[in-house]
């Protein structure tokens, strides 16, 4: 899964649902793999709006990936910088999950990513 | 006709297979009206172009019960031709982890199919293994695609198989989720469809559900219309038509947006 997936993604519990800690989910001893993408400006312009900037920020950190800036570049910012352009085609187009965990801050449960897919079916007891 | 993805890599033992309920949510998805409303909806200037009106977000589009892929592919292959522009994001939600890897496979083919022939297609997330729309955050969901286990059932198969079952049963169970509906056919859908209102983005979100005439699908539409005076369900696809009646249809279900100020 790209990691761009976990700007949609929350803890399936109910109770967390309506907490703020429960997202976004925290990637836990995570292994990356890279695509290859042919960049993708239009792409990347158009899809950050909906980027969550702090969320994308801590998840960044939390991968190994170098800090974000403060605030989110606006489309001028991208077009004039291109090294930016280059790192967020990287962290956000091109990086994948293969293995790994996301955990959700808010009830600590651990949600398992293996090959690239991310296990959200809970137990019985938290349904 | 937009030609249909492959899937002839999948295991049909424990993944659904493509039926005359996949390929009716392709040809209503690819329908001139169905284009029409996409493209008013997610793209404003008139298609096919490549460059979507600036500073329209890339629209999110996700299938619960994404199967072998069928469906998500064949829209993440012609977005352009769908939506108007190929800056989409696609993703997969499906309860059978082996249909969330049919999934990724079939899209992986789709694209390179597009690649060779020079043509764009949709940007691709991933399948995630949830029940329904489970795991999304509130608010984001732009179009929301569902073929559901709709079949009139006794009882609901557990959405996670008991790890003694032996490797045949596992794959019974796994076939039995996705086709077995309960009562009347709609105790999986009727979950997803109160969830809409929760998941789907405020100004564009809507949302593709496939109904079978025991359904009974009028009762279903006028349901969600009693949530209020900005919701529609209408039905936008039909197939099987025998004296009136359509053995399967798909439903939209969308929010009309308010007039526009004018001050
Ligand atoms: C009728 S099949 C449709 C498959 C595919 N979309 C197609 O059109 O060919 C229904 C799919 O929904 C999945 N499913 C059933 N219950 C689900 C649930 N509660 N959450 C997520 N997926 C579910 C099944 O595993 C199955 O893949
Ligand atoms: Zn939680």
């Amino acid at each position: 899964m790209k990691v761009l997936t976990l700007n949609f993604l929350t803890c399936a519990v109910k109770a967390c649902k309506t907490t703020s800690a429960s997202f976004p989910l925290v990637p836990k001893e995570c292994e990356l793999v890279s695509d290859t993408i042919a960049p993708n400006p239009t792409l990347l312009t158009n899809l950050l709006p909906r980027v969550d900037w702090p969320a994308l920020g801590s998840i960044a950190v939390a991968l190994g990936f170098p800090s974000l800036s403060p605030l989110p570049p606006t489309p001028a910012d991208l077009e004039n910088d291109t090294k930016m352009m280059a790192d967020l085609h990287t962290l956000l187009l091109e990086t994948q999950i293969s293995e790994g965990s996301l955990v959700c801050a808010n009830c600590g449960h651990e949600y398992k990513v293996k090959e690239g897919i991310a296990n959200f079916l809970l137990p019985n007891h938290l349904v | 006709m937009l030609p249909t993805p492959s899937t002839s890599h999948v295991s049909f033992d424990r993944v659904y297979e493509p039926a005359e309920d996949s390929y009716l949510l392709l040809d209503t998805l690819s329908s001139e009206s169905e284009k029409e409303f996409l493209q008013d909806r997610f793209t404003h200037s008139k298609p096919p172009t490549s460059t979507p009106p600036k500073n329209s977000p890339s629209p999110l589009i996700i299938e619960v019960g994404s199967g072998s892929g069928v469906v998500l592919s064949f829209i993440h292959a012609h977005a352009l031709t769908i939506f108007g522009r190929s800056d989409i994001l696609t993703a997969g939600i499906d309860v059978n982890p082996h249909a969330c890897q049919a999934t990724i496979q079939t899209i992986r083919c789709a694209e390179k199919e597009q690649e060779v022939s020079k043509t764009s297609h949709g940007f691709y997330l991933g399948n995630v293994a949830a029940d329904l729309t489970g795991a999304l955050r509130c608010g984001e969901v732009d179009v929301l695609i569902f073929n559901p286990p709709y079949v009139p059932t006794p009882n609901l198969p557990s959405l996670v198989g008991d790890p003694k079952l032996s490797a045949f049963d596992a794959d019974s169970h796994l076939l039995e989720l996705s086709y077995a509906g309960g009562e009347d056919g709609m105790e999986v859908t009727n979950r997803l469809i109160e969830s809409l209102p929760g998941i789907l983005s405020r100004d564009r979100g809507c949302a593709y559900v496939l109904l079978c005439a025991q359904n009974k699908p009028e009762v279903a539409k006028e349901g969600i219309r009693k949530w209020g005076s900005r919701w529609m369900a209408e039905t936008v696809g039909s197939s099987g038509k025998n004296a009136g009646w359509e053995k399967l249809q798909i439903v939209r279900i969308w929010r009309e947006s308010p007039p526009i100020s004018t001050t």
